[in-house]
């Protein structure tokens, strides 16, 4: 494990190498060898499973940070491969070629955070949301409260009650204070 | 005498294609109106009420819960409840909880597609006020604003036992008369179309007719 991750931050500019626990490390890599390096792993190293990939929205950083997870069945070891891309331009190379459920993934990226992966096959198509037309939801500037409010009608007389107020002011009026 | 609030005759279908518009019909849906004599139409009820027929369709987390309703446990056939496959030979909808837009876009096309009569029962708090998805972006909150709903049972999720109790409750009711959802859709047609083109916006299907 660790003579892989020495040999791969060497040959790919792997940062911030994290062993999250015994099974669990994650290391970032840069955007334009990532495809690179996943092909690597996939081939030589035996992690040969996508676990699954995702995005985090940092819109204080201005990016997005890819998450490639990957399992190896020999060593039962997990392996996570952050991509940080430009949140303006959002663009990743598509790892269809390497395994073919990976598309699903990347139209749900796509469609969720506006991610673009150029050559994914059926990329264009409406996923989930269909019609979609404000900018992608899962993207932190998007207000879901005030879309919701927008869009949907709500019924009167929903109201909830801070358990820990109704508690002190309905159930137990007597006892007051914190006790 | 029930009427229809618009005076236009024909739907438009603007969601299809030209080739596509000579392929369904335009007409509006027809209310319905009971029989003359209230004998014959109490008569009719009851055979109603004691033939309902479950769509199988799945909307939510709820749909879980017609599976022990069908089988050994709960059996609802003993109270003459069965399932079909297509809704054109079903009269019962029961929603299974949440709904998002994209499955409210084929619960409003099953729904159209049932034969009259037909019924809804909403499952499931979802369905009601929104639930826990009361802040969703795609989870729409009241469903008798895009359909018309003719029992609820509220809570998450209502078990089996509470799914027959409403079917019972159901069945009452339409032996007293009181499930009009049909023609309440028929009456509303307009407000119930708008507002389910507000929230579906690719609206590619016919205004009515299948």
């Amino acid at each position: 494990m660790n003579s892989m991750l020495e040999r791969l931050s060497r040959e790919f500019r792997v940062t911030d190498i994290i062993e999250r626990n015994a099974r669990l490390t994650t290391f970032t890599v840069d955007r334009d060898v990532a495809e690179t390096l996943i092909r690597e792993l996939r081939d030589r190293e035996g992690y040969t499973h996508l676990n699954f990939m995702t995005a985090i929205d940092y819109i204080e950083r201005g990016v997005f940070t890819l998450v490639y997870m990957l399992h190896n069945y020999a060593t039962k070891s997990t392996l996570g491969v952050h991509v940080n891309i430009d949140r303006d331009n959002a663009e990743m190379t598509s790892i269809h070629t390497l395994w073919a459920q990976a598309w699903t993934y990347q139209r749900e990226l796509r469609e969720l955070w506006g991610i673009n992966f150029p050559g994914s096959p059926r990329i264009e198509e409406d996923f989930c949301l269909e019609g979609w037309e404000e900018i992608p939801p899962m993207r932190r500037e998007f207000d879901t409260v005030e879309y919701c409010e927008r869009t949907f009608v709500s019924r009167d007389g929903r109201e909830t009650t801070d358990p820990r107020e109704h508690m002190h002011e309905v159930i137990f009026p007597e006892r007051g204070g914190d006790n | 005498m029930i009427k229809s609030l618009s005076t236009e005759t024909t739907l438009e279908n603007a969601g299809l294609s030209a080739e596509e518009q000579d392929l369904f019909s335009n007409a509006r849906p027809q209310a319905y109106e009971p029989y003359p004599i209230k004998a014959v139409e109490d008569f009719a009820n009851w055979c109603r009420a004691n033939s309902l027929w479950l769509l199988a369709f799945g909307t939510g987390c709820g749909a879980i819960e017609l599976r022990p309703l069908m089988t050994a446990r709960f059996d609802a056939n003993r109270i003459g409840v069965a399932g079909r496959p297509t809704p054109r030979q079903s009269s019962v909808f029961i929603i299974g909880g949440y709904s998002s837009v994209k499955t409210l876009k084929r619960i409003v096309r099953s729904y159209e597609q049932m034969q009259g009569p037909k019924f809804v029962i909403s499952l499931g708090i979802c369905p009601i006020n929104g639930g826990m998805y009361w802040d969703s972006y795609n989870t729409i909150k009241r469903l008798d604003q895009y359909i018309p709903v003719d029992l609820y049972i509220t809570g998450c999720m209502p078990r089996p036992e509470v799914l027959v109790g409403g079917l019972l409750e159901l069945k009452k009711m339409i032996k007293e008369g009181r499930c009009d959802g049909a023609n309440r859709y028929v009456e509303n047609f307009d407000w119930y179309k708008a507002n389910q083109k507000k929230v579906i916006k690719n609206w590619n299907m016919p205004d009515y007719n299948w």
